[in-house]
């Protein structure tokens, strides 16, 4: 299995090491990948707002670039959304087809495809609360929402807890929306800021030192409204934890 | 009416600023949602009854005309006058009609979001009749001359101290008042010689049967059924997609309305109108107002399953933070968001926006409309339609141009070793300001993902997989 390594253009700028932390961990389960160094983004900032012809350069480029390979994995729950269930501003040939179709972000790979039971390397001596972004949990359902009252589950739990010594605090209301929302975190600046403060002190009260999440564009907004708010927290993307960071 | 956009995000903002508001706007939609929820888990059918609950609709939605047909002939044979509607202007003349014809002055009303719709007050006011909402949330919002911010809760942004001050005004009563017994009762007292001396009622209509001709009212207060019953004279005010087919399809909705709206298993009063009281007359108007267009918009027609319980406005952590009256709108919350520019695409351009499509709505909503993903389509529409406002639409377009350039992308990325100023100038302006009004902006770091990874598995990294000029 050939595994083409996408990495969004918030953790290629901004979170470099949430990228280094995936590809290193893959790296660690033995599997063959590849990071086509021509990418840039998978067109969702561009479909989200609307303009989804404008996100269809982005698009081709995607496939372009990843239509080779037998999976295509990356760190984030958002960007998996956008190609498997919105990318369509291009016409939906064979190989597109192919490419939404083996898409797959971080957790859902480590937990559905590759069913990893262990991560010996992987140790956290700290009380961390989980964000699930929208877009994992309710998109690509990487975890039950209360919405529908279904039988309690969770991927990136389910991971977390095979790491040595980590601990888990509960906000009060788990699986709220942070306000990140793509554009949304820039039209509507005071929702969004006023979400992911609220949010964050959530998280705090609850006990959590870190944030821990599968997704860098709701860590980089949760991150800034933290450090503005003054609440004393840290952040940390799913894929360094288990890479086996311990801070 | 102005065409101009609401601007919903300035509008957030200044809800925003008022904590005492937003705090208790925020927790009490919250408890609301969460009582729903609770309700949920003590019915281990929730989801089939969702599912069964957007069947129905949708079989009659399909065969909307069928039905009304029905309707209206059962509905005659018990002796009611049935009227049609195209639009909110041949409604008020309607309903006028009918009062003058009845010489009726005083109206007692109840809830109805199809009357605001249709702007009905001012109308018959300037026909010289007076209208008096008799539910207490809807009359606080009429003394206060602002539209409901809730569709189950009208005045839900309301502090007991606000209602209090706008009692005092017309009621005379303590503007220190924070019991709100003590304003109910206030309210009750004020009300009850209008409901008395009313010449005619209105009410809405929560669900019609076809099959019975029958319709049927849900509240809380029992207001409806004073309205109704007090004055000879009933008008139901109701909006053409409230249908079901028959009566055995109404344990269906019951059990799912109040439940999902404010999590209590059934309202207090939930009235069958069969037909007029002795002596008296009804009158049921069904009204269009943009609903058969709505019918036939391929991605949108399923928003007319609503059944207004007002859950996906409960659950929206962005209607709880930026309060109904920020929509601008007779509907807000979500289900506003999607239906608000099927009635006009330009004013309410920017509600599709106003979401960041978490889809919470989407999961509570008991009829099961495809809420987030509605508002998704509508940004695509709106932008086709060229409703978006030009900046950020140029903004995307070069966006888009950059994204499908890898080269002069990393060029733009390598301008400078800091990241933060590497975006592209445009991006950087149009986007970090308002990013950092709240918020600190992300750290920079010493080198991207990109340039790390070429300098150190260059040797593992294979060749641009395909040239990026065309074929
Ligand atoms: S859209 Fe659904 S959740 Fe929202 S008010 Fe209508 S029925 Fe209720």
């Amino acid at each position: 299995m050939k595994i083409g390594l996408f990495i969004p253009c918030y953790i290629d700028a901004f979170y470099p090491d949430a990228g280094i932390a995936t590809l290193e961990l893959l790296e660690k389960l033995g599997q063959d990948v590849e990071y086509p160094l021509d990418q840039t983004c998978c067109g969702q900032p561009m479909g989200n707002s609307g303009c989804n012809s404008d996100a269809a350069a982005a698009e081709a480029l995607f496939v372009r670039n990843f239509a080779r390979y037998d999976k295509i994995v990356m760190p984030s729950g958002s960007c998996t959304h956008h190609v498997r269930d919105n990318f369509d501003a291009i016409p939906q040939t064979d190989e597109v087809r192919h490419v939404r179709e083996n898409t797959y972000e971080l957790v859902e790979f480590l937990h559905d495809i590759l069913k990893v039971d262990a991560f010996p390397w992987a140790e956290f001596n700290h009380t961390v609360g989980l964000h699930n972004s929208c877009g994992t949990l309710r998109a690509l359902r990487t975890a039950s929402m209360s919405e529908l009252g279904e039988k309690p589950f969770s991927k990136p739990m389910d991971l977390l807890s095979k790491v040595k010594g980590i601990r888990f605090a509960t906000p009060k209301r788990p699986d709220e929306c942070c306000g990140f929302g793509g554009t949304f975190s820039v039209t509507e600046e005071a929702v969004s800021a006023k979400m992911g403060v609220d949010k964050v002190r959530d998280h705090h009260q609850a006990g959590a030192e870190y944030i821990v999440s599968a997704d860098s564009s709701c860590i980089m907004h949760q991150q800034g409204c933290a450090e503005r708010a003054g609440v004393p927290i840290r952040f940390i993307h799913i894929a360094q934890i288990l890479n086996g960071a311990s801070q | 009416m102005s065409d101009k956009p609401v601007n919903h995000a300035r509008a957030a903002e200044h809800f925003i600023e008022d904590t005492p508001h937003l705090q208790f706007h925020d927790e009490r939609l919250w408890d609301m949602r969460q009582k729903r929820d609770a309700q949920m888990h003590i019915l281990p059918e929730w989801q089939e009854l969702r599912e069964e609950a957007s069947r129905i609709k949708e079989h009659t939605l399909s065969r909307l005309p069928e039905y009304l047909e029905q309707f209206e002939t059962n509905a005659r044979k018990n002796g009611i006058h049935v009227h049609w509607a195209r639009d909110g202007a041949e409604h008020n003349r309607i309903v006028g009609e009918i009062l003058k014809a009845h010489n009726a002055r005083n109206l007692i009303k109840s809830k109805s979001m199809v009357t605001e719709e249709c702007d009905m007050r001012p109308y018959l006011a300037k026909q010289g009749v007076t209208v008096t909402e008799t539910d207490l949330g809807e009359r606080i919002q009429q003394l206060d001359d602002q539209l409901p911010s809730h569709i189950v809760v009208p005045a839900v942004h309301k502090l007991t101290a606000d209602v209090a001050k706008i009692f005092a005004k017309d009621y005379h009563t303590d503007p220190e008042i924070r019991d709100p017994h003590l304003l109910a009762e206030a309210q009750r007292q004020a009300a009850r010689p209008v409901i008395l001396h009313a010449d005619a009622g209105m009410t809405g209509g929560n669900f019609v049967v076809a099959e019975t001709g029958t319709f049927v009212v849900c509240t809380n207060e029992g207001n409806a059924d004073l309205s109704a019953t007090v004055p000879n004279l009933h008008i139901a005010t109701i909006g053409i997609e409230r249908l079901v087919p028959r009566m055995a399809d109404m344990g269906v909705f019951i059990r799912l309305l109040s439940r999902s709206a404010l999590g209590s298993p059934i309202t207090q009063y939930t009235t069958h109108f069969r037909g007029p009281q002795k002596g008296g007359e009804m009158h049921v108007v069904l009204v269009d107002n943009g609903r058969s267009a709505r019918l036939g918009m391929e991605d949108f027609w399923t928003s007319l399953k609503c059944i207004r319980c007002g859950a996906c406005m409960n659950t929206c952590p962005v209607y709880r933070r930026s309060g109904g009256l920020s929509y601008g709108a007779v509907y807000s919350g979500p289900i506003g968001a999607i239906i608000d520019p099927t009635f006009n695409e330009r004013k309410y351009s920017t509600l599709p926006y106003a979401s960041t499509l978490n889809g919470s709505c989407t999961n509570v909503c008991p009829v099961k409309i495809n809420i987030h993903e509605q508002l998704y389509k509508w940004r695509r529409v709106l932008v086709q339609h060229h409703e978006m406002p030009f900046v950020k639409r140029e903004i995307m377009h070069m966006a888009g141009k950059l994204m499908g350039q890898p080269r002069m992308y990393r060029a733009a990325i390598k301008a400078t070793e800091v990241s933060l100023s590497t975006m592209p100038r445009f991006v950087l302006y149009n986007w970090l300001n308002p990013w950092g009004k709240h918020r600190e902006n992300p750290h920079p770091v010493k080198q991207t993902f990109n340039d790390w990874y070429r300098k150190n598995r260059e040797t593992a990294a294979k060749p641009a997989a395909a040239p990026e000029t065309k074929k």
